[in-house]
């Protein structure tokens, strides 16, 4: 099983439903992706052993004057305006880069290679029985999908994972749902968690994969979330109601699982909801 | 005019609930921009009419001419987003619109098509003109939709002679929030006493000094650990960032969001005093 825990709205509890499911399943050897790279948070609560760390670059244009001529094809490919050419320079505006490779394809004079240029780390690691690997996008860089990608590549790929997707439901989202069988989305029965929730439940129809609802905070707003579940078919797994305690601990880092044990057999619980809801999405 | 924006690094931390709130002390000075154009939510809570309604084309996307192929397998060799399927059709999804396939296909067989990537509106509230966007569903060029609306924004600010722009950033550290960043006067990140607002914060705040804009920094819920708070006050005192307002844990945030209103509208007790003080110092 591949799970992504994702949501629309930020701060609605994916890192924490990710970690301690992680950790209340500890025995089936599960490996936690924290592909929330512009703000990872995973390693928080589990405080991982790292035994590799490599850098993540996207290739970016340079350019040999020597071969150059100015000729302006470079940037006239270029469909992110990432390159323009002066009179007797040519600029890389590398933020805008997307790596795709033309201008040194399509340079008539062959004066353009490509140079690795750093955009984050991935780091691997084990806490407790889990294997952990996670992103992190060095501030200023914009561009995170190559990051997520690479997050995902070192990973195994025999193995349950659980991914803890970045918010939202744009091309970030889109790099850490790509090859996962289904997705748990969390929210809160509040106006933007239901308008949020629409949004990513209309990303996971785009993309066929089958998702299911977890309510966090369930008594803190009004039923309109519940209702949409029921109105489009979206199976609700779990609800999660408000808990002092439980926000306590995630304030301090600390997962719940690993501190009261009643948390821990209801996450093993929602966990066997998810692989329950997986096998009737898979027979459809 | 003023520009400011609210940011957050971690999503959830109540950035839609504070600019609603600074819109309506505001009273019609300023126009809004909702630059969570993957999740917009300010609308929801601001009774937004929308008056104009736009299309926003940015990207292109490939498609091949079945007939004219004849299957030499460049277009998949070169081409680095995993984007052309077998049988050569094109993942809509994977692909850029980087177009290297179109100009390198030896037989012209591809064409590169103008993808509708969004919608941006001009919307009337009740606290003065809202700009705001939805991004197509899994779509990118996030960055570039939230410049356009972002620029709109600031047109409609400087004609109406209004004292400031406000912008509502999204989560993350990528390329839309730093679309929504940079070049403002000034930016409010908004954080929570909780490992992950504390590990969030600094990093929004390296982007925010990275693209220099000033910053100050609200704490909300600040009550929910007293240790992490003093943590934040430290850091900030130490990094020589003024914390400009902290706000309790308070059950009004929701109760306001679930009556649609900004909470200074809804409640009239200690929190919006509390905000009121926040957006003072925010906009002097």
């Amino acid at each position: 099983m591949k799970l992504l825990i994702a949501s629309g709205k930020g701060g609605t509890g994916k890192t924490t439903v990710a970690v301690n499911l992680a950790l209340a399943m500890a025995e089936k050897k599960i490996q936690l992706l924290d592909c929330d790279v512009e703000e990872p948070n995973a390693h928080l609560f589990l405080n991982p052993e790292y035994s590799s760390e490599v850098e993540i670059g996207i290739p970016v244009p340079s350019v040999d004057y020597s071969k150059c001529n100015f000729c302006g094809r470079c940037a006239e490919v270029c469909m992110f305006n990432a390159l323009a050419v002066l009179k007797d320079q040519v600029m890389v505006l590398r933020e805008l880069c997307h790596g795709c490779g033309s201008c040194a394809y399509l340079c008539p004079q062959k004066a353009i290679h490509e140079i690795e240029c750093p955009i984050g780390q991935v780091e691997a690691g084990k806490a407790y029985q889990l294997d952990f690997i996670h992103g992190r996008l060095n501030p200023g860089e914009a561009m995170s999908p190559p990051l997520i990608n690479a997050v995902k590549k070192a990973a195994a790929v025999d193995r349950i994972t659980i991914i803890d997707a970045p918010p939202g439901t744009s091309c970030p989202v889109v790099s850490a749902a790509a090859g996962c069988d289904y997705c748990l989305l969390v929210t809160e029965p509040t106006p933007f968690g239901l308008n949020d929730l629409d949004l990513a439940y209309q990303m996971v129809l785009k993309l066929g994969t089958p998702a299911g609802v977890l309510i966090n905070r369930c008594d803190i707003g009004d039923c309109a979330v519940e209702d949409y579940c029921n109105n489009n078919g979206l199976p609700l797994l779990y609800k999660i109601p408000w808990d002092m305690d439980l926000a306590r601990l995630y304030a301090r880092g600390e997962p719940v699982v690993l501190h009261i044990p009643v948390w821990k057999d209801r996450f093993r619980e929602i966990f066997f909801h998810i692989q329950a809801a997986r096998k009737v999405a898979m027979r459809r | 005019m003023k520009k400011l924006a609210i940011v957050s690094g971690k999503g959830g931390t109540g950035k839609t609930s504070l600019i609603g709130s600074f819109a309506a002390l505001a009273g019609g000075s300023a126009v809004l921009v909702d630059g969570d154009v993957d999740a917009a939510n300010l609308s929801l809570i601001t009774g937004a009419k929308i008056v104009e309604s736009n299309d926003f084309y940015v990207s292109k996307v490939a498609a091949i001419d079945q007939e004219s192929c004849n299957a030499c397998n460049l277009c998949l060799e070169l081409c680095r987003f995993d984007a052309i399927k077998t049988g050569y059709s094109i993942d809509l999804i994977a692909c850029e619109g980087c177009a290297l396939c179109c100009y390198a296909c030896p037989q012209g067989a591809i064409k590169m098509d103008d993808k509708l990537s969004g919608q941006w509106f001009v919307s009337e509230t009740a606290y003065g003109t809202l700009v705001h966007a939805r991004l197509g569903i899994a779509e990118e060029n996030s960055g570039k939709l939230v410049t356009v609306i972002r620029n709109k924004g600031e047109e409609l600010a400087l004609a109406g002679g209004k004292d400031y722009l406000l912008i509502d950033g999204p989560p993350g550290i990528g390329c839309p929030v730093i679309a929504s960043l940079s070049g403002m006067d000034r930016a409010l990140v908004v954080t929570e006493p909780t490992v992950s607002g504390v590990h969030d914060l600094k990093r929004i705040i390296e982007v925010c000094l990275h693209f220099k804009v000033p910053v100050g920094v609200c704490i909300n819920r600040c009550d929910l650990d007293e240790d992490k708070t003093s943590d934040i006050d430290s850091y900030c005192q130490e990094e020589n960032i003024p914390v400009i307002g902290k706000i309790p844990y308070n059950q009004s945030f929701v109760h306001a969001m679930l009556s649609k209103m900004p909470l200074v509208k809804y409640d009239h007790g200690l929190i919006s005093s509390l905000i009121e003080e926040v957006w003072d110092n925010f906009r002097s």
